[in-house]
């Protein structure tokens, strides 16, 4: 175990280093003249000054060898590089709206783990009843709305429909923006802030809700054939202790995986999520720099988001042997 | 979508049928397996749903001139704007007087192109770097695939935006983008197959009858590799088609008056959504549907391909 974990961590140190060179050279070689990309793209035909200036200020001019060396010097001291825009910085940046994107998206997995695996089990019990069929649907339409059009009906739904409609105060919620900002322990929203909270949180987990609960169905149907599932049913244990017991520990197992592989699901629904509702996190930091093609800190926030999706991937792996002590890693052996 | 296509009739990837003749003739017997898929498919009426509807947005994107009333950059002369759904304009008008049912309409043509095409580029590329990793084995597939590593630590739709950041934007940049996407797991899933398959005996026998390799590689193993391949490509088409309303929405897609379905939501905007929602709820819904129609349609498939998988 320990020198799997070796073994894995060492293999992610090239992986990562190939992925940041590969994202550096499309930004910075591959575009002909970066600079005029920088300065605001080559459609718009920017001042020729400030194309100047932008590729002065990049050492655009240098021999691509000493950008790719600056790059990773740069990189590896953790200087993400600076806006564009605003010369705000991007380390800057991330220590600004990380947290709301981190405290978005626990609140989105936590609704993911509960109502997806609630709803694949309950659909693998009763499998073919009607609310079977009803899940099987919903999930999929589920997985099938994007992010964007979720959001902006929900909005309607929720806010701006019952404002319009005066409807008790409670029942409103918010249709956009960060509300008040007041958090007890990290993200458990204070005061006002749960009506901003619970829309964007829904918009977030809806894909990765219904493939949760699809894989849970699967997973517990095939658990369900099982043969220790027999005898725990010959011993006489109730069917409440066995599904609980036996089935869903097991049929856990491959869902918990998903729910990990899955956070580069989580990453693209949050940049339109976030976009959506102007909830001012890494993901609508993204996607206004792409509008403003503010290239340094679409690159430095990529960069991080790389880094820690690399990261989350290889916890997950290892989590697969805590949660089933059969599985060996990294001795050829499947179970 | 090809159903009924003939190499999909192997009943399982461990028994060969090949679609080599001399060889695996006596083994292959597709008629009766191929009409079995297609009745299985059929009993599953939320897949027969999805396939009508496909048909249905299919007519809808050939006969796009003949239903649209209005050109899709067309405007109302004079120009009314914003104005709810009524007799005359069915999905009302957009924000510069456009008619959104013109849009809606002329933006299957859009949406279908983005998603077919990409899906054809993402299969071929996929398809030929999964079969030649898992035919040759060895260092050549532990190198592509870790090339394929590097590619999936980035997600999806960063990689997506990246690269389309440094394309501009057009139709054609959209698929380039989704089809340089997505081909990672397809390559994966090929390459699984490959390696099973590569060991049977026929493909032994095929060797040893001197075939050369690429005709081993795509006559004999790949059509009993083919079922996966099919499943994902159909669900595939669907994800490029929401990816493109994605890329779109986030100004990375193709440029305005273009009619992309993802566009459309985008340029209404949330301003809209107490004045004019009916500006976003139209080209939103059709994004919705076909894109639920195209996984209803791979999940049919997946049943009807494979019955011990359901």
């Amino acid at each position: 175990m320990p020198s799997y974990i070796l073994r894995r961590l060492l293999l992610l140190i090239p992986t990562v280093f190939f992925a940041l060179s590969f994202l550096f050279f499309l930004f910075f070689v591959l575009p002909g003249d970066p600079a005029q990309l920088i300065a605001g793209g080559a459609d718009r035909n920017p001042d020729p000054g400030v194309v100047a200036r932008a590729a002065e200020r990049y050492g655009l001019n240098d021999p691509v060898l000493v950008q790719f060396g600056n790059f990773w010097g740069r990189t590896l001291q953790w200087d993400l590089g600076e806006s564009f825009i605003n010369d705000r910085s991007v380390n800057d940046i991330l220590g600004e709206k990380a947290p709301r994107s981190i405290r978005l998206a626990i609140w989105a997995v936590i609704l993911e783990i509960i109502i997806g695996i609630s709803v694949g089990l309950v659909s693998a019990i009763r499998r073919y009843s009607l609310s079977d069929k009803l899940a099987t649907v919903g999930t999929a339409a589920a997985a099938a709305i994007p992010a964007f059009v979720l959001g902006f009906i929900l909005q309607y739904a929720f806010a701006v429909y019952p404002e319009r409609h005066n409807w008790p105060d409670w029942a409103q919620m918010k249709t956009s923006r960060l509300g008040p900002d007041a958090w007890t322990f990290f993200f458990i929203p204070a005061e006002d802030q749960w009506r901003y909270l619970i829309l964007p949180a829904i918009t977030l987990a809806a894909v990765s809700t219904a493939l949760a609960a699809r894989m849970m169905r699967g997973s517990m149907l095939e658990v369900m054939r099982a043969d220790y599932m027999r005898t725990a049913r010959s011993k006489g244990l109730s069917e409440r202790a066995i599904v609980m017991r036996h089935g869903l520990r097991n049929a856990l197992i491959p869902v918990i995986t998903l729910i990990g592989i899955d956070f580069a699901t989580v990453i693209g629904s949050a940049v339109l999520t976030e976009t959506v509702f102007s909830w001012p996190g890494i993901g609508s930091q993204i996607a206004d720099s792409i509008r403003s093609r503010d290239l340094p800190v679409i690159l430095g926030l990529t960069l991080v988001v790389v880094i820690t999706y690399s990261i989350v991937n290889l916890l997950v792996d290892l989590s697969y042997a805590w949660f089933d002590p059969r599985i060996r890693l990294g001795q050829g052996a499947e179970v | 979508m090809t159903i009924v296509d003939p190499h999909a009739s192997a009943p399982a990837p461990g028994i060969p049928s090949g679609g080599e003749a001399g060889i695996a003739d006596v083994a292959t017997a597709p008629q009766p397996l191929r009409v079995d898929i297609v009745k299985r498919f059929l009993r599953n009426p939320l897949a027969v749903a999805g396939f009508s509807f496909l048909v249905f947005l299919v007519l809808v994107a050939v006969f796009a001139d003949l239903i649209a009333p209005m050109g899709f950059a067309e405007r109302t002369q004079p120009q009314v704007s914003r104005e709810g759904p009524s007799s005359e304009h069915w999905f009302g008008t957009d924000i510069t007087g456009r008619d959104v049912f013109s849009r809606v309409v002329y933006g299957s043509r859009v949406s279908l192109k983005i998603g077919i095409l990409a899906t054809t580029l993402a299969l071929t590329i996929g398809v030929m770097f999964g079969s030649a990793a898992g035919y040759f084995g060895g260092w050549i597939d532990t190198f592509m695939m870790r090339i394929t590593d590097v590619f999936l630590a980035i997600p999806y739709i960063i990689l997506a935006i990246s690269i389309a950041t440094v394309f501009g934007r057009s139709e054609n940049a959209v698929i380039l983008v989704l089809g340089l996407t997505g081909w990672l797991p397809i390559s994966r899933i090929v390459r699984a197959s490959f390696l099973g398959l590569k060991q049977l005996e026929y493909v032994e026998a095929a060797t040893a009858l001197g075939f050369g390799k690429g005709r081993i590689m795509f006559r004999h193993i790949l059509p009993n590799a083919l079922q996966p391949i099919i499943v994902y490509g159909t669900v595939s088409i669907g994800s490029a088609i929401l990816s493109e309303a994605a890329l779109s929405f986030l100004g990375v897609g193709p440029r305005s008056p273009t009619p992309a379905w993802g566009l459309m939501v985008a340029e209404a905007g949330a301003g809209s959504l107490a004045s004019a929602p009916h500006i976003l709820f139209f080209p939103g819904l059709a994004i919705f549907l076909t894109v639920l129609a195209f996984v209803l349609v791979g999940d049919g498939l997946r049943d009807a391909l494979d019955p011990k998988l359901k």
